[in-house]
């Protein structure tokens, strides 16, 4: 589906990375996918694995950190159990504090000793 | 041991990157917010399954205003068929054929606004792809996400797609008309939607008799007035 589009990106987001570091290769990819980010992981790692061949991640393991949907109401900070209500009891509406995001954290760049 | 140029043993450093998935597209979707915004042009993203009634809807919303100036693009993997039922309806409407895209993104709506002279526009909707996943999580550069979703879908939708339900606006519940043939508790959707929307909003009605249109009427002009639209949407 959409993970497709989403590698792409990624991809897009390390080549510049791997151009401003004079990077050669790329040896891991971090990602943070948060449960309501609308992403599925296995998707997105069979995706991987289509998109990266012939660049620079061809040899790249992708590592994804989930990160748990947290709810906390908007005024009252109280936290807010995931499947109950989303309004709190004071009134507010829950925020997400975690479990949406869709990052990428951090590559493992390979470096010709003599930039290193 | 590098291979390339044996300049040496390579080594490997960890880059800190930091950034959304989606900070590209969010960057286009600014842009499309600024074109809105800008032209005092209320934009809305209406997505739902396939079938929801969201051509319908348009329809309805198009007979109902025939001062406003209405413009739609409307997203679908093959054919026109949308975009021609908005143009009979009086919308200024064209197509984004997507192939096998299961979303819009706001690339793809940013080129099909290059047809449209937003200045000569006081509403623009943007249909999506008929589609309860994969819409939710690209900006547009949309005032707001409303979502339509047909009684006959059943009660618990929302909490088989939060992800969709969460970034929603306002829920449009279609085919009113067709409840009293249906087992179908509204209030259980309103539960559902409760559990996955922190701001629950839920309209009722019926494209095809009217039935509760008024409210939506009601909500796009409450929305424009937020926009500071110059211009009324008034019927």
């Amino acid at each position: 589906m959409h993970e497709y589009s989403l590698v792409e990106a990624i991809l897009g987001r390390i080549e510049e990375e791997v151009a401003r570091q004079g990077a050669t290769a790329v040896r891991r990819v971090e990602l943070r996918v948060g449960e309501l980010a609308g992403v599925e992981p296995d998707l997105l790692a069979d995706a991987w694995e289509i998109v990266r061949a012939g660049s620079c991640c061809a040899g790249a393991a992708l590592v994804v950190h989930p990160s748990p949907a947290r709810w906390r109401c908007g005024d009252c900070r109280a936290p807010i159990d995931r499947s109950a209500p989303l309004q709190c009891p004071c009134g507010g509406a829950a925020e997400l504090e975690a479990g949406g995001e869709l990052l990428l954290e951090r590559v493992e760049l390979k470096l010709p000793r003599a930039m290193a | 041991m590098c291979r390339d140029c044996g300049c040496g043993d390579a080594e490997v450093v960890p880059v800190e990157v930091q950034e959304r998935v989606l900070a590209g597209n969010d960057r286009e979707a600014a842009h499309n917010r600024a074109h809105f915004v800008g032209h005092g042009v209320l934009a809305v993203n209406l997505m739902g399954s396939p079938g929801a009634g969201k051509t319908a809807l348009l329809e309805a919303t198009a007979r109902a205003l025939p001062a406003v100036r209405i413009g739609a693009v409307s997203g679908d993997l093959a054919t026109d068929r949308d975009a021609e039922r908005l143009r009979a309806a009086g919308i200024r409407a064209a197509s984004i054929t997507t192939g096998t895209a299961c979303h819009l993104d706001a690339r793809m709506v940013h080129r099909a606004l290059h047809e449209f002279p937003l200045a000569d526009l006081d509403l623009f909707f943007v249909e999506n792809v008929g589609n309860l996943v994969c819409p939710a999580i690209w900006d547009l550069g949309q005032a707001a996400n409303v979502v339509a979703l047909s009684a006959t879908e059943g009660e618990d939708k929302p909490l088989k797609y939060p992800v969709m339900f969460q970034a929603a606006d306002l829920v449009v519940l279609t085919k009113r008309d067709l409840l009293p043939h249906l087992r179908v508790d509204v209030d259980r959707i309103r539960d559902a939607l409760a559990r996955v929307m922190p701001r629950p909003r839920l309209l009722v009605l019926s494209a095809e008799t009217g039935a509760g249109l008024e409210d939506w009427l009601a909500w796009l002009e409450n929305r424009a007035e937020h926009l500071g639209a110059a211009r009324r949407l008034a019927p």
